[in-house]
């Protein structure tokens, strides 16, 4: 029969751990009472695309259904392209998703400052709704030098990104086209 | 990619130059390794020998910078030994259009080059047109005007002796390639090329991939199973970035960004809109304007198309606003707001030190990221007084992929929606909901008061984004597919007539209107989320026996355009319609239903009916190629700043129309015995891109903890340099240090009667994070670059290597 990954996992588990390593020359039976005491924790499992490459790699995530945390991320050997296999990076998502370090709250620095200041998200997006507004009226030009209609403000620059969903990479272009933006790049120009 | 992954395993010979695919895209080695076990030839072409080079079954070695000298000589050799697959280049390439009178090429340059403004005229590479514009042909490939001939005449300058001195590469070794990969011109064989920044980052990074193309068309590769012109994109939605048009020259779907001299819309679909009259010239483009209308409803929904085209900002004619320029603009001061959106320019960008000390300029920018990065923080940078800086930086805490929903485009251009798991972190945002609330915010702003020119910012349909709150991703996914905004009826291909009510899905591109009756984000995804729902989001994996045999996956998401998984495959069958190789089709003809079977056929009608190449004007594969800003044809440069003073092919050292900045000359050296060495940079497999996605990671940083840099025994033994200590790399932009590693794997090149050192660097560090894991690479690049994309040329560029 066709063993798929979750019909070996299956038959895996129904083997008691200890018949199944039984005649290695060593008693599991301590290992057995220990993982009996481990606590399980239950997942949800959705799929994802690597963030790295362009390969694009299937994944399986393992969400926690008590801390919305991420448990696992493996290589889903469905995809026909990365057929459960990840290379290190994919391997490590992980880490990138349940990192310590990343920031995960609004930070400002103020102009001549050391150091970042923690802030809400209405204050910096009304701080920054203003700014944008500002550079715009003061540089927006409705006609170039040759007296040709133009709309723009080249007061406003924007670079990125590449590592962005479609949806959003499409809504950010009109964003920046509707304000009148002409210095748009990203990765793909480097 | 023309093709795609899979594809790799239907190919009889791979080339892999401009690439390190084993350690940058090792997934994708699955499918490599595949081809070489059904017997395909596996050759690498590279400055290093890498882990690609151990698995190939040749490696030749080249100087950073000398592909054109490589490729020119294997065109050479392809004429020479008559290898072309001639049934595929008389049909469907250009080699016999005959070329305009006016054409010259002159030691090193095209006829139209204007010195002062360093700048061609193009008008003289023009094809010689009948009385219908369609280009007048000479099907025996004689005449001396066609371009068979004309390519024949440019090349004969590229024999493999030049080729070798000026590359590097052992010349018995550049012959036993060319024998090897030019076999592929069999009718039923294929070759494909896997190329990535080796041959995009130079100032004549188009020009590489034109020459592979050249090749690609001589040897009858394209559109066919384990062919096409395959670049290996580097970001996994780079692709589906540039599809969405996130550069300031092309607006969604590849049209051009509108500039000032098309002044209305007829302008613009006049400009931009070719015609042909030649019959069996299917000319896609010509439906532009249904498409350019249908975006502009996208944008705006509720204006009129001369107001929405109106609306749209426009460049002046010949502006140009790329990366390098823009840089260049900031450092000058002319930009007060600035978003660096999951991007790190202080640590990707060309001349690291020009480009944070241009962030220094601004009033004020906006960082959106998951970490810390060089970008954001450059206000507290190695040598910087955040005193002296004014930059006030909004840091905006974004979502990692895996907790957020929506599609990204692999580089094969497979569309793959994914899904949320985890949610945001803390306060962390996926970057939909930011950029969706801040419009909203600055929405709210116009509406309350006055300000510049308001109607584009309050016309923008952001009703589709979202619900007015929370931004939804299928929403998005379906404008960009694009509904019908009044019932139309439209009679089908068989006559009959259908009537599609408002509101509802467009089921192919082919029923965008230019009236303004349908809404579209982006034609080249219309059928991608249509009324039976989200192709992206399927996982069928059912294919015909033919589909299995090449690795099409049909039902696995969905690729543009309308789900071809090779594209040009028209290319691929003669002109009754059988496969050139018949083991592995992606087209065949069914005659008793008069339908194609396998993949979806590029350009319908029968076998014959229609010239292949369907986004070109006159249908035919480009082998001259008029429309380049640097000439028709490859012709052989040295990088900007070079090891030598002449090379073998002409007087014109460096390209004549290579973008760069006149501030920046004092910086740039050639020939300098202060900077022997060419550096080029490159990755490594645990590291991505400026490392702001990995330096963080432990598994990945404890396996690649530092900046090194690569030389060969013989420089280190000329340097007094010991594997393991660090170095200083320096040139006149910047200095960096490195862990040396000391390597057999790179060797010195002779190039012209002399030795020329190569260091090579990764440029995923930087010194946010880890502390002592060293600085950008790029500190060290020049901002210069390809005359027609402006990417800069951080392949090949000069610097001094000494012990710390």
């Amino acid at each position: 029969m066709k063993l798929g990954r979750r019909e070996f996992v299956k038959l895996t588990a129904a083997a008691t751990a200890v018949t199944a390593f039984g005649g290695l020359g060593f008693d599991l039976a301590p290992t057995k009472a220990h993982a009996q005491l481990m606590s399980l924790r239950k997942g949800k499992e959705t799929t994802s695309v690597c963030c790295y490459c362009s390969v694009g790699c299937g994944l399986i995530v393992t969400t926690d259904e008590k801390t919305g945390r991420a448990i696992n991320i493996e290589g889903d050997p469905d995809h026909p392209i990365n057929e459960g296999a990840l290379c290190a990076k994919g391997a490590a998502i992980y880490q990138l998703a349940e990192n310590p370090q990343r920031i995960t709250k609004v930070q400002y620095r103020a102009p001549g400052s050391d150091k970042w200041e923690e802030k809400s998200w209405d204050w910096a997006i009304t701080e920054i709704a203003k700014r944008v507004k500002k550079v715009r009226d003061e540089s927006f030009t409705e006609k170039n030098a040759k007296g040709e209609v133009v709309n723009r403000t080249e007061g406003l620059a924007s670079v990125g990104s590449a590592a962005m969903d479609n949806e959003e990479c499409w809504i950010y272009q009109a964003f920046l086209r509707s304000l009148g933006l002409t210095y748009i790049e990203h990765q793909a120009r480097i | 990619m023309t093709n795609h992954w899979i594809d790799f395993k239907n190919s009889d010979c791979i080339l892999i130059m401009g690439s390190n695919a084993a350690e940058n895209h090792p997934i994708c080695w699955k499918w490599v390794t595949r081809a070489q076990e059904a017997g395909a030839t596996v050759i690498h072409v590279d400055p290093r020998y890498t882990r690609t080079s151990s698995k190939a079954d040749m490696y030749v070695p080249l100087r950073s910078g000398s592909d054109i000298g490589v490729l020119g000589g294997m065109i050479k050799y392809i004429i020479d030994n008559d290898l072309t697959q001639k049934e595929y280049v008389l049909h469907y390439t250009n080699a016999s259009f005959l070329v305009s009178k006016d054409f010259s090429f002159k030691d090193g340059l095209f006829s139209g080059f204007d010195e002062a403004s360093r700048k061609y005229d193009k008008s003289s590479w023009a094809f010689e047109m009948d009385e219908n514009g369609v280009p007048k042909r000479d099907m025996t490939l004689k005449d001396p005007r066609c371009v068979y001939q004309i390519l024949k005449k440019h090349y004969e300058r590229y024999d493999s002796k030049k080729v070798s001195a000026i590359s590097g590469s052992p010349e018995d070794q550049l012959l036993a390639f060319y024998k090897a990969y030019t076999a592929t011109g069999k009718a039923d064989k294929s070759g494909t090329i896997l190329y990535a920044m080796g041959w995009t980052q130079h100032t004549v990074g188009v020009q590489n991939i034109r020459a592979m193309s050249i090749i690609q068309l001589l040897l009858g590769n394209m559109g066919v199973a384990g062919g096409g012109v395959n670049a290996l994109r580097g970001e996994s939605n780079v692709q589906g970035s540039t599809d969405q048009a996130l550069l300031f020259h092309i607006i969604p779907g590849y049209m051009a960004t509108p500039r000032a001299n098309w002044v209305t819309l007829e302008d613009y679909n006049k400009a931009n809109t070719p015609a042909s009259k030649d019959p069996k010239s299917v000319n896609w483009w010509q439906h532009k304007p249904k498409y350019f209308a249908s975006l502009l409803k996208s944008f705006y929904k509720e204006a009129d198309l001369p107001t929405a085209y109106n609306w749209m900002p426009k460049l002046d004619a010949g502006q140009n606003a790329s990366w390098l320029v823009l840089f260049d603009k900031m450092l000058k001061g002319q930009f007060k707001g600035f978003f660096a959106w999951g991007m790190n320019p202080a640590a990707s960008g060309a001349d690291s030190n020009k480009t944070r000390e241009a962030l220094s300029k601004l009033d004020w920018m906006v960082n959106v990221n998951i970490f810390e990065n060089e970008t954001g923080s450059f206000w507290k940078g190695p040598g910087v007084d955040p005193k002296k800086i004014k930059t006030e930086v909004f840091f905006l805490p974004c979502a990692v992929s895996v907790e957020k929903e929506g599609s990204i485009t692999n580089s094969g251009r497979w569309m793959q929606w994914r899904y949320a798991g985890p949610k945001p972190m803390g306060e962390s945002k996926p970057d939909g909901d930011i950029i969706y609330e801040l419009a909203l915010k600055i929405r709210e702003l116009y509406k309350k008061e006055k300000g510049a020119f308001p109607d584009p910012v309050l016309g923008l349909n952001v009703d589709d984004w979202g619900d007015g709150h929370v931004f939804d991703p299928h929403k998005v996914a379906k404008l960009i597919n694009g509904y019908f905004l009044k019932d139309t009826t439209i009679k089908g291909a068989d006559g009959k007539e259908t009537v599609y009510k408002a509101g509802s899905q467009v089921p192919s591109f082919v029923m965008l209107q230019a009236d303004g009756s349908t809404c579209s984000g982006n034609w080249i995804y219309t059928a991608s989320y249509t009324d039976k729902g989200n192709m992206s989001a399927r996982r069928d994996k059912t294919q015909t026996p033919e589909q299995a045999k090449v690795g099409l996956y049909p039902g696995w998401t969905w690729s543009w355009p309308v789900n071809r998984r090779v594209i040009y495959n028209r290319a691929s069958v003669d002109m009754t319609g059988k496969p050139w190789a018949p083991q592995k089709p992606v087209l065949a003809w069914d005659e008793a239903n008069k339908k194609w079977l396998i993949d979806v056929v590029d350009g319908g009608g029968a076998p014959g009916a229609k010239h292949p190449f369907i986004m070109q004007k006159h249908g035919m594969g480009q082998i001259y190629g008029p429309g380049l800003n640097d000439g028709p044809l490859p012709e052989y440069y040295e990088p900007l700043e070079c090891p030598v003073t002449e090379h073998p092919f002409s007087k014109q050292l460096n390209s004549p129309v290579a973008l760069m900045f006149a501030e920046d000359a004092h910086k740039r050296t050639t020939c300098d015995p202060r900077f022997p060495f060419v550096c080029t940079s490159y990755r490594v497999t645990e590291h991505w891109q400026t490392g702001v996605l990995t330096r963080w990671l432990p598994w990945l940083t404890e396996a690649q903890p530092q900046m090194f840099c690569e030389m060969s025994e013989e420089l280190a033994e000329l340097k007094g340099i010991t594997n393991g200590e660090k170095v200083i790399l320096e040139n006149p932009r910047g200095q960096l240090w490195a862990i040396a590693i000391v390597t057999k794997r790179l060797k010195p090149f002779e190039v012209m009667g002399n030795p020329v050192h190569l260091i090579g660097i990764p440029w995923h560090y930087g010194w946010v994070w880890p502390k002592d894991g060293g600085d950008a690479a790029n500190l060290l690049t020049p901002a210069v670059g390809d005359p027609n994309t402006g990417i800069p040329e951080t392949k090949a560029f000069m610097v001094n290597v000494k012990k710390a």
